[in-house]
């Protein structure tokens, strides 16, 4: 209950805020000694908040759709895309961060390179997947564009998972470990029945990352390869339009920003069931 | 029956560089079956080390380590023993219950025994009301309790302490010693229990060990005789002629 009023409370400040800056904000913008430090606050850059809903319930072209499916039908599409990637990316951290924990002689080889995958710009990345891919297939199932968005957010998920399962696997004591060895348990026993236990605080946080890392790289490998149907197309779509109708481009925005919070909330919900004995703490000690 | 003999065992951590420490030095020691033996000593002495090499948590770099007539790897293996360490070590994300079940989910025993059994342990320690708590919800001396239960659950015929006691008030201490010894004499445990405090060597065991530090070795056995294990015992004459005696072994 309180977490919704506080979600509420959140957006009324922002819409306070945004309509409070196009009050008294100068629409030419504000610019000090020739830099520009404010953004122009007219109807071109910063529509009325009720501009812009009012356009989510008009056609996108004349005649067409209302513009609120259409970005509703474009955040499933990335959605769908989101998840693939999501879950591929939480896998293959899984693996890294397992092996990571299991030889040190791999985490000493592998951890930099892992660091390393990250500072390679995304948008320099996506259309090297894009040519690699058209060479791919499943069987009789050829490559899809989607499936390129998908490894781009692949990319950018697997990184959290790794290196917080990483630090969540080594996070036992040594008296846990002792412990496991007095009872004759394997390393596999020991990973089970200790160490990922105790990796799941490490793990939520870097899986909530993870999942917003999915969606970025969903929407920025959709606009870089060119993929139809989500909605990053749809924000590069909708820009081109900005001078005639600056209300579009922002109820593409505001489709990827609750996508974003969809996805958000679905992964902190994975939470709830594995992380029992965190919120029974707060009961008195007896 | 012994229930632990080591012979001729010496430890070097770190052989061969600068940093080389010698942690024990040619130790000779037998455990009786049933028996309750403490090792005293001074930090550094090697004590925890002694008890970690019974444990088979380290290997020795020289003599043996025979646990119920087998080596200690072995013994391990077939987990003839129980361990509890100063602190509690619980699983955080499992419930009391849970913690007690731990070394029988390992032994594959199926749930229902599993939970019985823990049950019984958790009644033995005076925790039957607190099975399904967290240990973030039970004081310190309540988690060690439930240590100590974990370490009997499988009903090892030998138990390893390493100073279970030694963060817990004075007052708690006590009450769990009266309780550990009701435990063991219930069960037939022989103990082997490491501790720097010489009143609950005295209190508790049968033969106190009294070791010394750099290199770590034994310098006294002594045998404790007292009339009974009760309030009593900790005024009688013959328990502070007791404690006399390993403070003058701890100083020669």
């Amino acid at each position: 209950m309180k977490r919704i009023v506080g979600a509420l409370g959140g957006l009324i400040v922002f819409a306070l805020l945004w309509e409070g800056y196009k009050a008294v904000g100068n629409p030419e913008g504000t610019a000090v000694l020739g830099v520009k430090v404010l953004p122009r606050a007219d109807d071109l850059s910063m529509p009325h908040l009720w501009t812009v809903a009012q356009r989510l319930g008009k056609p996108e072209l004349t005649g067409g759709r209302p513009v609120w499916q259409v970005v509703f039908d474009a955040c499933l599409f990335t959605l769908g895309v989101t998840a693939v990637g999501f879950v591929v990316g939480t896998a293959i951290g899984f693996v890294l961060a397992t092996l990571m924990s299991r030889f040190r002689v791999v985490e000493r080889g592998l951890l930099p390179y892992v660091v390393l995958s990250q500072t390679v710009p995304l948008v320099a990345l996506a259309p090297l997947v894009a040519g690699w891919s058209g060479a791919l297939s499943f069987g009789p199932y050829p490559w899809q564009d989607w499936m390129t968005v998908a490894v781009i957010a692949a990319y950018l998920a697997f990184f959290p998972v790794a290196v917080g399962l990483l630090r969540g696997l080594q996070s036992p004591t040594a008296a846990g470990v002792e412990l496991m060895r007095s009872y004759a348990a394997g390393w596999w026993r020991t990973y089970g029945k200790l160490r990922l236990p105790a990796a799941l605080p490490f793990l939520f946080p870097a899986l909530r990352l993870a999942g917003a890392a999915a969606v970025v790289g969903a929407v920025v490998g959709e606009i870089s390869t060119g993929t139809r149907g989500g909605i990053g197309r749809l924000v590069i779509e909708y820009s081109r339009e900005a001078t005639s109708d600056p209300a579009k481009v922002y109820t593409a925005m505001l489709g990827a920003a609750v996508l974003g919070l969809v996805v958000a909330g679905v992964v902190s919900l994975l939470e709830l069931p594995l992380m029992r004995h965190r919120r029974r703490v707060e009961v008195n000690v007896v | 029956m012994t229930a632990v003999s080591i012979a001729g065992v010496s430890k070097v951590f770190n052989a061969g560089r600068p940093d080389e420490v010698t942690a024990l030095s040619d130790v000779d020691l037998t455990v009786d079956s049933g028996q309750f033996v403490s090792l005293i000593g001074p930090s550094g002495c090697g004590k925890s080390t002694l008890l970690r090499l019974v444990a088979d948590l380290i290997d020795p770099t020289s003599g043996t380590v025979t646990v119920a007539g087998k080596p200690a790897a072995q013994a391990r293996r077939d987990q003839e023993y129980g361990i509890a360490f100063q602190q509690a070590g619980l699983f955080e994300w499992r419930t009391v219950r849970r913690n007690v079940e731990l070394p029988l989910e390992l032994r594959k025993l199926p749930r229902a025994a599993r939970k019985e059994k823990a049950e019984e342990m958790l009644a033995l320690v005076g925790l039957a009301d607190f099975a399904g708590h967290y240990p973030a919800q039970l004081s310190g001396g309540m988690q060690q309790r439930v240590a100590i239960a974990r370490a009997l659950a499988v009903h090892p015929p030998l138990l390893l302490m390493d100073e279970p006691f030694g963060a817990l008030d004075e007052m708690t201490r006590e009450r769990l010693q009266g309780e550990l010894l009701q435990i063991c004499a219930k069960t037939g445990t022989s103990t082997v229990f490491v501790t720097h405090s010489i009143s609950e060597a005295v209190f508790l065991s049968d033969k106190v060990v009294v070791m010394s530090a750099r290199p770590g070795r034994i310098t006294a056995t002594i045998d404790i005789d007292l009339p009974g294990r009760d309030e009593a015992a900790r005024q009688s004459p013959a328990y502070f002629e007791h404690v006399t005696a390993v403070r003058k072994a701890l100083r020669a």
